[in-house]
């Protein structure tokens, strides 16, 4: 099974995380593992490519346009002539504009959100969670290639292949027409203080039990003590405490900490989706009944003002 | 300014969700305007005033009785459209773009076609991508806000680190981000108003489609495994000790 990795750079970082939990699993269901990157830098990141499992790279430098449309363009003409079986991409910004354009310019289907996939005998299964998570549903692709799938973050691990660094390939830019009129004229980037959410060890979060946004520094000093990133539940990213990077669930960041500290949260299932995956979870809620004590380790029924400023003078008078 | 909304009629999420024999989820009883779409009406509206002329049309594929989009006219949207037809049950997202896209085309002149990020329901957040590249349109996904100038959408969008000002030529489509704006309510005259708005309901064969399969088939749905509960402590005045342990016990202090 020949399968290529849509490969994504995270802001100043390299490539991303979730680029390299596909590759790791990619090469796990798969005998050849190309990818397709819309930069502008291929060779520059060909090295970590070629380590995690690629062969080969195909580049296409899209400017500063969005990739959508002349990327999906760039990967259909390249897959009639290689032919993959199996397209891999991230939820993400790019991933889910350049996967949607794909699937309407191949015609053929691509199956989101998807935790898992296997291949058995040609035939691919993408395993999805509905109802908070609760039921596992598996779905299989009618027709076989090209199979375009969509991966939420976080559904695979991380391993090295130690592969020399991959070749690359420049793909020219298509011409797409005005599908390719879109022009990135400024970026704002905001500053982003202490560990990533998505790769700390230890995350804690808030949610509207806090009672305001001033409360919210409650969990920024338990996170400092604790070296830990801070989350939030969507209920005060939309209320504006916290900006939406921050967010953890369904729309916003999926975490799988070692340890997750929920305060003031009640685990709405569009919460839980995006951290229940967590190693171990401690919940601060006043109501015993919340649904987010039905999955905590520890289940502290308190008040987040009682327990959390005892909980932070314990932890510094450790040192 | 013309401009077409995709709004999603979807069961109330708050309810009880199941799902059919075949796996597909019971969309039985009333269906309600999406939360997630209800950001890009209001941004429709907002823009549709801001010209001073034009119309704000709404397109829904759906089975039932279009409950959903009367709250969008309720809010002040012009007209609605709405498909439906059995062979739609269970239909996967090029399917419904594939739709949504012949309805475009029926709808007249528009400078922006708005969905909203990711629905509800579904949340595969592909729907608008593939719409666009079956009506060849460029699309800005993740708006947090929409301003039309001379001939060009400008948006600012939602990335990772922050925001980018995006702009691209109009016809366009964008997605709005849940939560950008305060939707505001139906008025009672409003409410009134939406009764003698024209809607308009299409079959598929309406749209000159012919839509059969949907390329995948669900072959297994189980339950999940479930994480036990562990321990559950009403706290004393000393119940933090507890968390002091636990962090201790995993070594992360
Ligand atoms: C399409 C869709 C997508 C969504 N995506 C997400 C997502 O990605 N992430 C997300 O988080 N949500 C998401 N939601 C929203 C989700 O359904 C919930 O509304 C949200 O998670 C609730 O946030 P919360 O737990 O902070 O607030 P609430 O549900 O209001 O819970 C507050 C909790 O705090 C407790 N509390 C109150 N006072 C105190 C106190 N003094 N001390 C201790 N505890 C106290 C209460 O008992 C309560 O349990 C989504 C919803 C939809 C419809
Ligand atoms: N059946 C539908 N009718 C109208 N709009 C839809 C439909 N399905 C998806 N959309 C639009 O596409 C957005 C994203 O949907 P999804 O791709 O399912 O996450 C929705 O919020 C709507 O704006």
């Amino acid at each position: 099974m020949l399968i290529w990795v849509f490969a994504e750079t995270a802001e100043g970082e390299g490539v991303s995380t979730t680029t390299l939990e596909l590759l790791t699993k990619a090469r796990e269901i798969g005998d050849t593992v190309e990818c397709f990157i819309a930069s502008s830098d291929a060779s520059g990141v060909a090295a970590t490519l070629g380590e995690y499992g690629a062969a080969k790279v195909y580049a296409v430098d899209t400017g500063d346009q969005l990739p959508g449309a002349a990327a999906a363009a760039a990967i259909a003409a390249k897959a009639s002539e290689a032919n993959p079986d199996l397209l891999l991409f991230a939820t993400s910004y790019d991933g889910r504009d350049v996967s949607g354009r794909l699937s309407a310019r191949l015609d053929v289907p691509v199956i989101t959100n998807v935790l898992d996939i296997a291949v058995e005998g040609g035939a691919v299964t993408c395993e999805t969670a509905i109802f908070g998570a609760t039921k596992i549903v598996r779905t299989q692709f009618a027709d076989a290639s090209p199979r375009i799938v969509l991966v939420r973050p976080k559904s695979f691990g991380v391993e090295s292949a130690a592969g020399g660094s991959a070749a690359v390939e420049t793909v020219p830019v298509p011409d797409v027409g005005t599908a390719g009129s879109t022009r990135v004229l400024e970026r704002h980037v905001e500053a982003l203080e202490g560990p990533k959410l998505e790769d700390a060890d230890i995350v804690v979060s808030g949610g509207r039990g806090l009672g305001s946004a001033e409360a919210f520094g409650l969990v920024e000093q338990l996170a400092e003590v604790l070296g830990a990133a801070t989350g939030a539940s969507r209920a005060i990213v939309d209320a504006g405490w916290v900006p939406y990077s921050k967010q953890v669930g369904q729309t916003g960041k999926t975490v799988k900490p070692n340890v997750y500290i929920a305060l003031g949260i009640s685990g709405a299932m569009q919460h839980m989706v995006g951290m229940k995956g967590s190693k171990n979870i401690i919940a601060v809620n006043k109501d015993g009944e919340a649904p987010i004590h039905a999955v905590a380790d520890i289940g502290i029924v308190g008040d987040v003002h009682k327990v959390v400023p005892q909980l932070i003078e314990a932890l510094k008078s450790r040192g | 300014m013309n401009i077409l909304v995709c709004v999603k009629q979807i069961p109330d999420p708050a309810g009880p969700q199941e799902l059919n024999n075949d796996n597909t989820l019971k969309r039985e009883g009333k269906l309600i305007l999406d939360e997630s779409d209800s950001y890009g009406v209001e941004i429709a509206l907002q823009l549709r005033d801001t010209a001073g002329e034009g119309e704000v049309t709404l397109i829904s594929m759906s089975p039932g009785e279009p409950s959903g989009l009367r709250t969008a006219l309720a809010m002040g949207a012009d007209k609605a459209i709405h498909v439906v037809d059995d062979t739609l049950h269970g239909a996967d997202a090029l399917s419904t773009a594939k739709v949504l896209a012949a309805a475009v085309q029926r709808a007249g002149d528009y400078t922006l076609v708005i969905a909203a990020t990711e629905s509800t329901d579904g949340y595969t957040g592909t729907v608008p991508a593939q719409l666009a590249e079956i009506l060849g349109l460029p699309s800005v996904t993740f708006a947090k806000s929409i301003r039309v100038e001379g001939g060009k959408v400008h948006v600012d969008r939602q990335t990772e680190a922050g925001y980018d000002v995006v702009e691209a030529d109009v016809p366009a489509v964008v997605t709005v981000t849940a939560g950008v704006v305060e939707p505001r309510y139906p008025s009672f005259k409003g409410i009134m108003a939406a009764k003698k708005k024209p809607l308009e309901t299409l079959a598929v064969s309406d749209l000159g489609l012919d839509l059969s399969s949907w390329g995948q088939n669900i072959v297994s749905v189980e339950d999940a495994p479930s994480r036990a509960a562990g321990e559950k402590i009403e706290d004393d005045g000393e119940a933090y000790l507890k968390i002091v342990e636990f962090l201790e016990e995993q070594k992360v202090i």
